[in-house]
C-alpha cells in the first residue's frame, strides 16, 4: 500500500518520548512545541480554506492538466487541471472534520462508559469492559470497510466507523484514570461530605483525568487522520468531488512515475498532520503524566 | 452476658425519654470481611456537645470505626449491629447510599488525617467549601454559599480568607489545608464530628493551633465529637471521655481522668507507660508494649490482648465480659489496680 511512507513519520516520536532525564524533558518540550506548530498549521490552512483558496478546488480545466509548479499554480495541477494547493487546503478541512467528529464520538461514548465501569460494583461494569475488549479486537480499518459496505461509502460512515473503533481507547484510559482517582482520599472526603456517585464522577473524577483524556484525544486524532486517508484511498471514505488527502493520493497513483509530485504533496500533508498530532500528544503526555515525570 | 445486656442493666439513664441528649448510639457494631472479623461488639454513645477520644495503636480498628459510622466502609467490608443517629428514622447500618448521603456532611461529618490528599487538587478550596453547603441546600444560592465559605475560612483563622478561597490546594501549606478540611466539615453545622487523627500529619506548633480550633468549633456548635488519635497528650487536652480500642474491640472506657490516672486494662496501662517519656525499664530504655499489633484475623482467641499481656491468667482464653458501666468500665479478667468486680 502506498500509504506506507506516511506511516513512517508516525513512528518517529517514539524516541522523543523514550528520552528520559533532563535532556529528555527538554526534547519532549521541544516536541510539544513542534507538534503544536504543525497542528496549528493544518488548522490554519483548513480555516483559511473557508474564506479563500487560490482557485476553486473543484474547477476542472482541461487546458491546464498535470502542470508543474509555477507562479500561477504553486504546486501544479492534477489530471483534471484542478489546482493542487486549493485541493490540499480543502483536504485539510475534510481531514480535521473527520478527526473531530470521530474523536468526539469516541470521547462522548467512551469516557462515560469507562468512568461508569470504574464506579460500577455490579456485573454491568465488568460487562462493559469485556464488550470494550471485544471491540478493541476489531481493526479500525476493517470495521470502516464493513460499515462502508453496509451503509455505503461516505465521509459520514468513515467518521462513525473510525469513531466507534476509537471508543475502546477512551473507555480504557478513562477507566484506569478514574480507578486511580476513586482510590484517593479526596473522593472519600467528598463521599463523607454527602456527594453521591454522579456528583463524584462529574466534579472529582472528570476534572482529574482531563489531562489523560486530552493526551488520548490528541493521539487518537492522529490515528483518525491516517485512517481517513487510508479509507479515502481505498474508496471507502470521502466521495468525489470533495477533496481529501487520501483520495488525492489515490488519484495520483496512475501518474506515479510521470509526476510523483502529485503523490508527494498529499503524502507530506498527511505525514505533517499525523506527526503534529503525535508530537502534541506525546508532549502533553510528558507534561500531564506523573508517572513519566517521576523517572 | 453481652455488653448490651450489661448496659441495659447498668446504665441508670437508659430509660425511655431520659436520654434525649444522646446524639449517636452505637450498639454491638461488628465489622467484618467475608472471612475476617475486624471490629467486634463496639458500643458507645455520644451525647450532645460531648468530646470522646478513641485511642489505640495503629491497626486497632480506630479509623475503621470512623468509616463504619459514616457508612464509608471499603468494598467487601460490611457492618452489622446498630448505629442510631438521634432524629434519623433509620439505622445507619444498612442504610442506602441515598439515605446516607443526606446524613453525611449534614448531620455527621468527618475530618481526615491527611490534609495533603484529602482535597481535590484541581478545585479551588473556596469552591470545595461551598460545595457541601450547596449540596445539602443549607445555602440556597452560589453567592450566599460563597459568602458563607469565606466566613468559615475566616473562622478557622486562615490568613486572608479571600485569597485562600481562590487558591488551589497545592498552593496552601499542610496546616492551612487542614483548616480548609475543618471548614468543610463544619460547613453544615453537623451534630456529630468525627476527627480521624486530624493533627497527626501536622507539625507540633500547628497541631496546637489546630486542636484549639477543633475544640472551639465543637464547643461553639455543641457538636458531639469522636476524636481518633494515638497521641495521649492530645486526647487529654481535647476530650472529656475516652474509649480505648485494641484488636477491634473497646477494651476500656471512662472519663479522661479515670482512664489516664487509674487505668484498669493492662493494654491501657501499657499505652500510658509507653507514652511516658520519663518511665524507663532496668536497662534504661523507654517502656513499650511487647510485641506488635497482629494483623486482622491473627488476634488470639479469647482476650485479644492476651498474647502481649503480662497479666494473663487461665481465664483469658475466653473473652472477658464487660465490667462496670458503658461510660466507665473495662474488659479484662485480671485488671490492674483496684478491682471493681469484687
Amino acid at each position: 500500500m502506498s500509504t506506507a511512507p506516511d506511516s513512517q513519520p508516525a513512528a518517529q516520536p517514539a524516541p522523543v518520548l523514550g528520552a528520559r532525564g533532563p535532556a529528555g524533558r527538554r526534547r519532549a518540550t521541544a516536541g510539544l512545541l513542534i507538534g503544536a506548530v504543525l497542528v496549528g498549521l493544518v488548522v490554519l490552512t483548513a480555516l483559511v480554506s473557508f474564506v479563500w483558496t487560490p482557485y476553486d478546488p473543484l474547477q476542472v480545466d482541461s487546458t491546464a492538466r498535470l502542470l508543474g509548479p509555477s507562479g500561477e499554480h504553486l504546486l501544479g495541477t492534477d489530471k483534471f487541471g484542478r489546482d493542487t494547493v486549493s485541493q490540499l487546503m480543502l483536504g485539510a478541512r475534510t481531514t480535521l472534520f473527520v478527526g473531530f467528529i470521530a474523536v468526539g464520538l469516541a470521547a462522548v461514548v467512551g469516557i462515560p462508559l469507562g468512568v461508569f465501569a470504574s464506579m460500577s460494583t455490579s456485573w454491568l461494569g465488568a460487562a462493559v469492559m469485556r464488550a470494550n475488549d471485544l471491540l478493541l479486537a476489531f481493526p479500525a480499518l476493517l470495521l470502516a470497510i464493513m460499515f462502508g459496505a453496509v451503509f455505503g461509502a461516505s465521509t459520514l460512515t468513515a467518521m462513525v466507523a473510525i469513531g466507534i473503533a476509537t471508543i475502546p481507547a477512551f473507555a480504557r484510559i478513562a477507566r484506569s484514570g478514574a480507578l486511580q482517582v476513586l482510590s484517593t482520599e479526596y473522593v472519600l472526603a467528598a463521599r463523607a461530605a454527602g456527594r453521591r456517585r454522579v456528583g463524584i464522577a462529574v466534579r472529582h473524577v472528570l476534572p482529574n483525568i482531563s489531562g489523560l483524556l486530552i493526551v488520548q484525544a490528541s493521539v487518537s486524532f492522529a490515528i483518525a487522520v491516517l485512517a481517513e486517508a487510508a479509507l479515502s484511498f481505498l474508496g471507502f471514505g470521502t466521495r468525489p468531488p470533495t477533496p481529501s488527502w487520501g483520495r488525492m493520493l489515490q488519484e495520483s497513483q496512475e501518474f506515479l512515475y510521470l509526476t510523483p509530485r502529485l503523490a508527494l504533496v498529499p503524502g507530506i500533508a498527511i505525514a505533517v498532520a499525523v506527526l503534529g498530532f503525535n508530537l502534541l500528544g506525546d508532549g502533553l503526555r510528558d507534561r500531564f503524566d506523573p508517572k513519566l515525570e517521576d523517572r | 452476658m453481652t455488653v448490651q445486656q450489661h448496659l441495659r442493666k447498668a446504665d441508670p439513664r437508659d430509660h425511655r425519654g431520659a436520654n434525649r441528649d444522646v446524639v449517636l448510639t452505637v450498639d454491638g457494631l461488628d465489622v467484618a470481611t467475608r472471612r475476617l472479623p475486624l471490629l467486634t461488639d463496639v458500643s458507645f454513645r455520644l451525647t450532645r456537645g460531648e468530646r470522646v477520644g478513641l485511642i489505640g495503636e495503629s491497626g486497632s480498628g480506630k479509623s475503621l470505626t470512623a468509616l463504619a459510622l459514616m457508612g464509608l466502609l471499603p468494598e467487601g467490608v460490611h457492618a452489622e449491629g446498630s448505629v442510631r443517629l438521634a432524629g434519623a428514622d433509620h439505622d445507619l447500618v444498612g442504610a442506602s447510599e441515598k439515605q446516607m448521603s443526606w446524613v453525611r456532611g449534614r448531620r455527621m461529618s468527618m475530618v481526615f488525617q491527611e490534609p495533603m490528599t484529602a482535597l481535590n487538587p484541581v478545585m479551588r478550596v473556596g469552591k470545595q467549601v461551598e460545595e457541601g453547603m450547596l449540596l445539602h441546600r443549607t445555602q440556597d444560592s452560589r453567592p450566599a454559599a460563597r459568602a458563607a465559605a469565606l466566613d468559615l475560612l475566616a473562622r478557622v483563622r486562615l490568613p486572608d480568607p479571600a485569597s485562600a478561597a481562590r487558591a488551589y490546594p497545592h498552593q496552601l501549606s499542610g496546616g492551612q489545608r487542614q483548616r480548609v478540611m475543618l471548614a468543610m466539615a463544619l460547613a453544615n453545622d453537623p451534630e456529630v464530628l468525627v476527627c480521624d487523627e486530624p493533627t497527626t500529619a501536622l507539625d507540633v506548633t500547628v497541631q496546637a493551633q489546630m486542636l484549639e480550633l477543633i475544640l472551639e468549633a465543637s464547643v461553639e456548635r455543641d457538636a458531639a465529637m469522636l476524636f481518633i488519635t494515638h497521641d495521649l497528650p492530645v486526647v487529654a487536652t481535647v476530650c472529656q471521655r475516652l474509649l480505648v480500642m485494641y484488636g477491634g474491640r473497646i477494651v476500656e472506657s471512662g472519663t479522661v481522668e479515670q482512664v489516664l490516672t487509674r487505668p484498669r486494662h493492662p493494654y491501657t496501662r501499657g499505652l500510658l507507660a509507653a507514652s511516658d517519656l520519663e518511665l524507663v525499664d532496668e536497662a534504661g530504655r523507654l517502656r513499650t508494649i511487647p510485641g506488635t499489633v497482629p494483623a486482622a484475623g491473627q488476634f488470639p482467641d479469647g482476650c485479644v490482648f492476651r498474647n502481649r499481656c503480662d497479666h494473663e491468667v487461665d481465664r483469658c482464653t475466653t473473652f472477658p465480659p464487660w465490667a462496670g458501666q458503658q461510660e466507665h468500665g473495662f474488659a479484662c479478667w485480671n485488671p490492674t489496680g483496684e478491682d471493681v468486680r469484687a
